[in-house]
């Protein structure tokens, strides 16, 4: 109806839609539906073909690894939200994953599918710099691995390469002493993020060992604030150094506005927010 | 029965997907259209190339402006009301040399399926010349501005003016204390959750035009098609109203669109259905709001208001909508006393032509406007005379006993009593016990606390006839009920309003029962059929309860005057003794001696014992015209706490004491009450109609556009006072508009009540939090 017309074929395998994707230009692969159907029903995106590969079994669900845990690429985001395992051995990304949409868009949309956009706006690819997490491709010439902070490579786009399909995710595995937090400024309308701020602070002895903040929904790519990363570790994140730290160190380049919130006021949520999630992230390492 | 608050009788079949709307409808042979709309706000149209789309798959034809100029349809879409100079350039349904917003239709494509229609649409080739847009409602009369309309110079649609200049010069010259700010009323989209739609089935043999349509008025729009832009004879037309899924005044107004699907029907001679995407309503469904005003109020030393002075810049859009001149001026200029014994007040309101989607009735429709000037400016004032709010009202209300009252602005109000509802709605928020934790808080910090206050004024169900006609309506206000009573006693009735989300099956209903003493199974109410009912306005402006509703009782009133006749003759006594109570007319005195309304509705039928010279058949209908408007009003309060870091605003108390007069159906009102705060709250702290300075719609889909939220609002606190309308047989007043006209005012006073301690006086709305951050930062907008 809404979207132009297209040709639609289901894989059964991960080799069956890279091979389908070879087969035809201009064609997208349709997971949970819930980024690509929208852009077609605007007409904005209009696929000569959908690849259908919802029914893909090994693309689903969370795997223990060596390192960590990995999550399939079609696990949704409702799966991701219940999944036990997360929640104890990563519980950012289930945190995060909540706040996604309403819950008939968390019950289809993937973990997969929302990265393969790669909209700024959306709550997962932040918190997975934030997380070190790799995501792993498949394509016709095998599999390889990217860092999340590389996958992101501008608005919209990634690093998956031709007929390329993201396979799934890995977390590494924190120090035992590790909190993390995602604090979201929904916007009114898409309940997209505004300005999302994902924290994980580790400690030890008293002390900063690492830490990591990334933003959602202020650049075109995840925001690592990097400057306030360095200036954290070693102290023992008393309130006030947070405070110092993101004010003096917090940096963002051309951040994103729009008619609800102009790019300045998205620094000025990245402030108050990046302080909050820290402090929250801090809090719960060390209860 | 009357009072009672029963289920609402259409639900069932709404909630379980048995309603028929539509686009549920299909007819045999049916094709589908798509209009082709232009993605430039102005533009000259060159040529049209609908090769392309007439050779796609499945398409029947493919129709442009020439193909409407070339026939006998009148082509162009009305304007409803009109005021003294008013400019009214031509409307075409399909425009031919130029286009004047993104939307505006060009072509429209007619396909076997709405899929093909869609597709060769995109396929018809226009070659647009851009021309400079112009969106601000005052910078579009600023010299130099680009020009919408060559009959409408400085792109001024009207300049309209109401109340005394010199009087209220005068006061201000006078006054101890002026206040002044320049309003933004910020431009919105209705978004019912029904897009329009049309079915146009064209009888060619009998040339007779069927339109199932969304409609809010199906006799206007039968009206308005044939005087204008079918001109096929009234009697030819049928427009039914299926079930119609919301409105909010979008509905009203006569669009290009169902003339073009019409046309398309006449063509082809086949039926051709169209219904909009969201998207196509977002960009055509006419907007409502979108204001600037130089607003001022004058008082004297003791803080009573001696004078106000509005001028008001209000966007017509593209073209004049059908009701569009009403709303920024009658519907507008004469609530500017609201709920104040106001001594002088000059209004001057100037229509502009935009290149945007045109503006008309959302709502509310010029009341919310003029609530929210009058309402912003009393607590400017309450705070520049150091004054509490509610004490700045209480000064200036109205008194109880001043009634029935005239304001400088030609309304006569009928009834009032303003402060028990404001002592209500005090009451049940804890005012006392918000400000004093206002004031903890301005001390030991925390989330910012704001309180705000809106006591509005509401004009409903506009009449009567010769005074809106005098004002420049091209219709009668009045509304019609037929009753017909059916020989067992039940009960068809036939009213002229037009549901479209109201619950009037049960309201209407209500009524009959409860006045002929018989069970609501018993009745039946029929609405939104020019075939089936007797003229009728439709359902707008709060107005089906108290013009319809009072119609009804009218007719229920000769239904059972004739009852007595029928009775006094079978009881052997005269007509002057009979009485009717409970379904049983009975001999003054003696009610023993009593005959049941199922007795007498079948010798009305049989007429076998039967009065001498009175007509068989038990069935009445009535015109009426209302003596005047109805005035409801009331108290709302809003709470807001705002976060000083971010700006980030939540509404966490909503108390509404609305005086709606007698209440039919409790739940209905309180229904119409909820759903209207939520609406009136959207405007005031997330919706907002953006265009770009090229008139592109930048909130043109809901991932831009934000509604309000179930999550984001709060459970409100409902009462009622109740101040009976004095003039109509219900004693009804309307409720469809009240928590849309008060709320803005009462939220926007909330936010900025917030942020006094840092200067702040004023704040538009949309109150975003960047917008509000800003101004903690920058005491902005102050």
């Amino acid at each position: 109806m809404y979207p132009a017309p297209l040709e639609y074929v289901r894989a059964e395998s991960v080799d069956e839609a890279i091979r389908l994707l070879g087969e035809r230009d201009g064609a997208k692969l349709l997971a949970g539906g819930h980024s690509l159907i929208p852009m077609m029903k605007l007409r904005l995106a209009a696929p000569t073909a959908v690849i259908d590969i919802g029914r893909i079994a090994e693309l689903k669900g969370v795997c223990p690894t060596d390192g960590g845990l990995t999550v399939g690429a079609l696990t949704t985001h409702a799966e991701i939200t219940r999944s036990r395992e997360l929640r104890e051995r990563c519980p950012l990304l289930p945190e995060a994953a909540a706040r996604i949409g309403d819950p008939a868009v968390r019950n289809k949309g993937t973990l997969g599918g929302n990265i393969a956009h790669a909209d700024p706006a959306s709550d997962l690819p932040a918190v997975l710099v934030a997380l070190r997490a790799d995501v792993h491709l498949q394509g016709p010439g095998g599999r390889r691995s990217v860092p999340a902070a590389d996958f992101f490579v501008d608005l919209l786009t990634t690093a998956l390469g031709e007929n390329e399909i993201i396979v799934g995710v890995e977390l590494p595995i924190h120090p035992p002493v590790t909190g993390s937090a995602y604090l979201k400024v929904e916007h009114p309308a898409s309940g997209y993020a505004v300005c999302g701020a994902a924290a994980v602070v580790s400690v030890e002895g008293g002390r900063c060992t690492a830490v990591r903040l990334c933003y959602n929904g202020v650049t075109a790519v995840p925001a690592d604030a990097v400057g306030v990363t360095e200036a954290l570790v070693g102290t023992s994140l008393g309130n006030e150094t947070i405070d110092e730290a993101v004010e003096r160190h917090l940096s963002i380049d051309e951040p994103l506005g729009d008619t609800h919130a102009s790019g300045e006021y998205r620094v000025a949520l990245a402030r108050a927010y990046g302080k909050r999630a820290l402090k929250r992230a801090r809090d719960r390492a060390l209860a | 029965m009357i009072g009672s608050s029963i289920k609402r009788r259409e639900d069932p079949a709404l909630v379980t997907g048995k309603g028929k709307y539509t686009d549920d409808l299909a007819l045999p042979g049916m094709a589908h259209a798509a209009i082709v709309r232009s993605p430039y706000a102005h533009a000259t149209v060159g040529g049209v190339d609908v090769s392309a789309a007439a050779a796609a798959p499945g398409v029947a034809a493919v129709y442009t402006g020439a193909d409407v100029e070339a026939s006998d349809i009148g082509g162009v879409v009305p304007v409803g009301w009109l005021l003294p100079g008013i400019k009214t350039p031509a409307h075409p349904i399909l425009a031919t040399e130029r286009v004047r917003y993104v939307g505006d239709a060009v072509a429209v494509v007619v396909a076997e399926s709405a899929a093909a229609a869609a597709d060769a649409a995109e396929r018809v080739q226009v070659e647009y010349e851009p021309l400079p847009a112009v969106t601000d409602p005052r910078g579009a009369a600023d010299e130099g501005a680009p020009q919408v309309h060559d009959e409408a110079p400085g792109n001024v649609a009207f300049d309209w003016e109401l109340g005394d200049r010199a009087a209220t010069d005068a006061a201000f010259e006078g006054a101890a204390l002026t206040v002044k700010a320049d309003l933004r009323n910020n431009r919105l989209i209705p978004h019912a959750v029904e897009p329009r739609a049309c079915l146009a089935d064209w009888d060619g043999t009998r040339g007779e035009h069927t339109l199932r349509m969304t409609t809010q008025n199906p006799h206007l729009h039968r009206l308005l098609m044939t005087i204008a832009s079918l001109g096929l004879p009234e009697h030819k037309i049928r427009v039914i109203a299926p079930e119609v899924g919301g409105g909010f005044g979008s509905k009203i107004h006569h669009y290009p669109d169902e003339a073009i699907t019409a046309f398309c029907s006449m063509q082809l001679g086949r039926p051709v259905k169209w219904t909009a995407t969201r998207s196509e309503t977002n960009l055509t469904d006419a907007h409502g709001r979108d204001h600037r005003s130089l607003a001022e109020m004058a008082l004297d030393a003791e803080g009573r208001i001696v004078g106000v002075r509005v001028v008001t810049h209000a966007a017509m859009g593209a073209y004049l909508s059908t009701f569009a001149p009403a709303v920024p001026t009658y519907l507008y200029g004469t609530l500017l006393s609201g709920q104040y014994d106001i001594p002088a007040i000059w209004v001057r309101t100037v229509g502009t032509f935009t290149t945007t989607c045109p503006v008309d009735a959302y709502r509310g429709a010029g009341r919310p406007e003029a609530t929210y000037v009058i309402e912003r400016l009393i607590d400017l004032a309450a705070a520049e005379a150091g004054l509490d709010p509610a004490e700045m009202r209480r000064r200036n209300f109205i008194p109880a006993d001043a009634f029935p009252y005239q304001t400088q602005v030609a309304l006569a109000y009928d009834s009032g009593n303003y402060e028990p509802a404001l002592d209500r709605a005090l009451e049940l928020a804890d005012y006392a016990g918000l400000r004093r934790e206002q004031q903890r808080r301005r001390v030991e910090g925390g989330k910012l606390l704001g309180i705000g206050l809106s006591s509005y004024i509401e004009a409903c169900g506009i009449a009567p006839s010769a005074v809106v006609g005098s004002l420049g309506a091209q219709a009668g206000l009045w509304e019609s009920a037929k009753v017909r009573v059916h020989p067992s006693g039940s009960v068809t009735a036939y009213v002229g309003t037009s549901s479209h989300g109201q619950g009037h099956q049960t309201t209407f209903a209500q009524i009959v029962a409860d006045t002929l003493g018989i069970d609501i199974d018993q009745v039946d109410v029929i609405e939104g059929d020019t075939r089936e009912v007797q003229f009728g306005m439709g359902t707008y402006g709060s107005r089906s309860l108290a013009v319809g509703g009072s119609a009804l009782a009218r007719s229920l009133d000769k239904v059972i005057a004739k009852g007595k006749k029928i009775a006094a003759h079978l009881l052997e006594a005269a007509d002057e003794d009979m009485e009717f109570e409970d379904g049983s007319f009975f001999v003054r005195g003696a009610p023993s001696k009593a005959r049941a309304w199922g007795e007498v509705a079948l010798q009305a039928y049989l007429a076998h014992d039967y009065p001498e010279g009175l007509e068989p058949g038990l069935e009445e209908t009535s015109f009426y015209d209302p003596a005047n408007f109805t005035y409801p009003f009331g108290t709302h309060v809003a709470v807001v706490e705002i976060d000083p870091e971010t700006g980030e605003v939540e509404l966490v108390g909503y108390t509404a004491v609305d005086d709606c007069g007698n209440q039919i159906n409790p739940m209905i009102v309180a229904g119409q009450i909820h759903g209207g705060i939520a609406q009136g709250v959207g405007q005031a702290l997330w919706e907002n109609a953006v265009y770009d300075e090229n008139g592109q719609l930048l909130t043109a889909t809901l991932l831009d556009y934000a509604l309000p939220r179930a999550h984001k609002l709060v459970s409100y606190r409902l009462d009622h006072t109740v101040t009976p309308c004095p003039h109509n047989p219900l004693g009804v007043k309307g409720v469809g508009e009240a928590g849309t006209i008060a709320s803005p005012a009462a939220v926007a006073n909330a936010v900025v009540d917030a942020l006094r301690p840092y200067g702040v006086r004023h704040l538009d709305m949309p109150l975003t939090p960047e917008r509000i951050w800003r101004a903690l930062r920058n005491g902005e907008g102050s």
